[in-house]
């Protein structure tokens, strides 16, 4: 490392020297690490965004993960649009983070998009590289994830914070990484990471490719290391092309991993490590659990592992560097309490000697990986007419993890008798159909005489994931 | 009305719910190919748990996930024997 010049993504590719054809490969184009080491993704231009605060959009996650290596301690911030993100709450990200440069896979920016200062196209076509790479600053992360309201939260990282579980020379070369994850959320970024910071290779998905085409392309290039959901693991164990992978390592994240499905999984690739990790975009990495059951070791709690854990109010707080540092824009609220914990939301139930997840504390529904906030399906619901008020919540469900369901009470009492129910029923849900995405939709009402509650006048949400 | 029907005639009306095109439910075609993404699938099975009484997913932990249309009907008939 020159002197002056700071740990950055950029540097752990240059420091790899010896690479044995190590690539990131994306569904239409792959590229080396040495050609990246040699070369620029952004035409030679990374030199015009130094310093500033990038907004790197783009469709494929090639693209965008070429721009994060060079763009690691050289921009101030950089903020991963995943590629879903609503046009909309654009205006606010670009506000929040001072965003004054977009890097994008587009030839010209989005006519749709604010208008922001400088545009950059990124290619998976290498080009002569810029003269100045020194990484002169420590670059902010900016990760969104969708706040209760359906605005977007920024949350900061720094390369630090991100890769802080992850120990350099702890995976066997040469491994593969791949996630079912986009790398632009926090699931997958962690995985890419993993690969670049220990100079391993990676296979991307990509939002167009199905599943089974997705394993097929990470069985060829030889995956050994495979991450993703319970629910992205029960795609691909029913895509009929699971078997064209063979991981010496599968991990799963982001939901409620079920002991069936660490069963299934086992049994699918037996000479694979099971692993199920913990982590949320705030908190960071908690931990990994290695002995192939659901839930978690109670001894975990209070553990000396440079990650401290606790239940207070029966859910899970975690303190440790691997933490986010804020959120980011003028109404963001703290991102930890007074005694320095970020408190996770996930209820956690101690039975015998493990702890294991009951849902989240703010009721937020996650269907298959798509985090779903009750209050705003309930909206929806209480503009139908007839509706007085609806609680929606969870159902569990062996594919997704949860489907929405909703408790309605009507103007004019419960609805009686089957046909008047039933039609009613389709009623209310087409009504929610012209107006939220698929998963947001109740897959069953239920008519109520009355809803629970509490003393200061809001409904009372079970925290569990019910099964009624 | 027997297993098969009852799962068949929720395909159909998951299918008509979602706007999907449903291929033609031959026993032999991948569950991914029918028309039905895997949020329909999360569907097809709530209901089934409902109408049927079983959720054989979070139970047999010996058989594979099935992947065909007719091996998701077998995984039914023997979760209910």
């Amino acid at each position: 490392m020159p002197p002056g010049d700071r740990a950055s993504l950029w540097n752990a590719v240059s420091a790899c020297g010896n690479w044995s054809g190590q690539f990131l490969s994306g569904a239409g184009a792959s590229v080396t690490l040495r050609e990246l080491a040699g070369g620029s993704s952004l035409g030679g231009r990374a030199g015009e965004l130094r310093g500033r605060s990038v907004l790197v959009s783009t469709r494929d996650q090639l693209t965008a993960a070429l721009a994060l290596i060079e763009l690691d301690g050289v921009a101030r911030r950089l903020i991963l649009c995943p590629p879903d993100f609503p046009l909309e709450h654009l205006p606010v990200v670009i506000e929040s983070a001072a965003v004054d440069a977009i890097v994008s896979d587009r030839t010209t920016p989005d006519p749709d998009a604010p208008p922001v200062g400088c545009f950059i196209t990124c290619r998976p076509k290498i080009a002569p590289p810029s003269e100045d790479r020194r990484a002169g600053r420590q670059t902010e992360w900016i990760l969104l994830t969708s706040g209760t309201t359906g605005l977007p939260k920024l949350v900061v990282h720094t390369l630090a914070s991100l890769a802080g579980a992850i120990e350099s020379g702890s995976t066997p070369s040469p491994a593969v990484w791949s996630t079912f994850y986009d790398t632009r959320r926090y699931g997958g970024l962690q995985i890419f990471l993993r690969a670049v910071l220990t100079g391993a290779s990676m296979v991307l998905s990509d939002a167009d490719e199905s599943a089974a085409d997705f394993l097929i392309r990470a069985g060829a290039h030889g995956v050994t290391h495979i991450s993703g959901t319970p629910s992205h693991w029960r795609r691909a164990l029913m895509s009929g092309a699971a078997h064209r992978i063979a991981p010496q390592n599968t991990r799963l994240s982001g939901e409620i991993a079920d002991q069936a499905i660490l069963n299934h999984l086992q049994s699918f690739y037996p000479q694979a490590r099971v692993v199920h990790a913990f982590a949320s975009t705030e908190a960071g990495v908690a931990f990994e659990v290695n002995d192939g059951l659901a839930g978690f070791p109670a001894s975990l709690i209070g553990g000396g592992t440079g990650v401290e854990m606790k239940i207070e109010d029966g859910s899970l707080r975690i303190r440790s560097t691997r933490n986010a540092a804020r959120y980011l824009g003028p109404k963001a609220g703290p991102l930890f309490g007074a005694d320095g914990f970020v408190d996770t939301g996930d209820v956690v139930e101690l039975r015998g000697d493990r702890y294991y997840f009951a849902g989240r504390r703010d009721g937020v529904i996650n269907v298959g990986g798509l985090k779903v906030h009750p209050e705003e399906v309930e909206a929806v619901i209480n503009r139908h007419p007839l509706v007085r008020m609806s609680l929606v919540r969870a159902k569990k469900n062996p594919i997704t993890g949860a489907l929405v369901v909703a408790d309605v009470v009507l103007k004019t009492g419960p609805a009686t008798g089957n046909g008047h129910a039933g039609q009613l029923e389709q009623e209310i849900l087409d009504f929610c159909r012209g107006v939220l995405p698929p998963h947001k939709v109740p897959v069953a009402l239920h008519f109520m005489s009355d809803l629970p509650v509490a003393p200061t006048g809001k409904l009372v949400r079970q925290p569990c994931v019910t099964s009624s | 009305m027997s297993i098969r029907s009852e799962i068949l005639s929720q395909f159909h009306q998951v299918a008509k719910e979602q706007d999907k095109r449903l291929a033609n439910l031959a026993d032999d075609l991948e569950l991914l190919d029918s028309g039905l993404d895997s949020l329909c699938v999360a569907i097809v099975v709530s209901r089934l748990e409902d109408s049927l009484g079983i959720e054989p997913f979070s139970t047999a932990e010996d058989t594979g996930f099935p992947v065909t249309v007719g091996e998701f009907i077998k995984f039914y008939e023997n979760a209910a024997r």
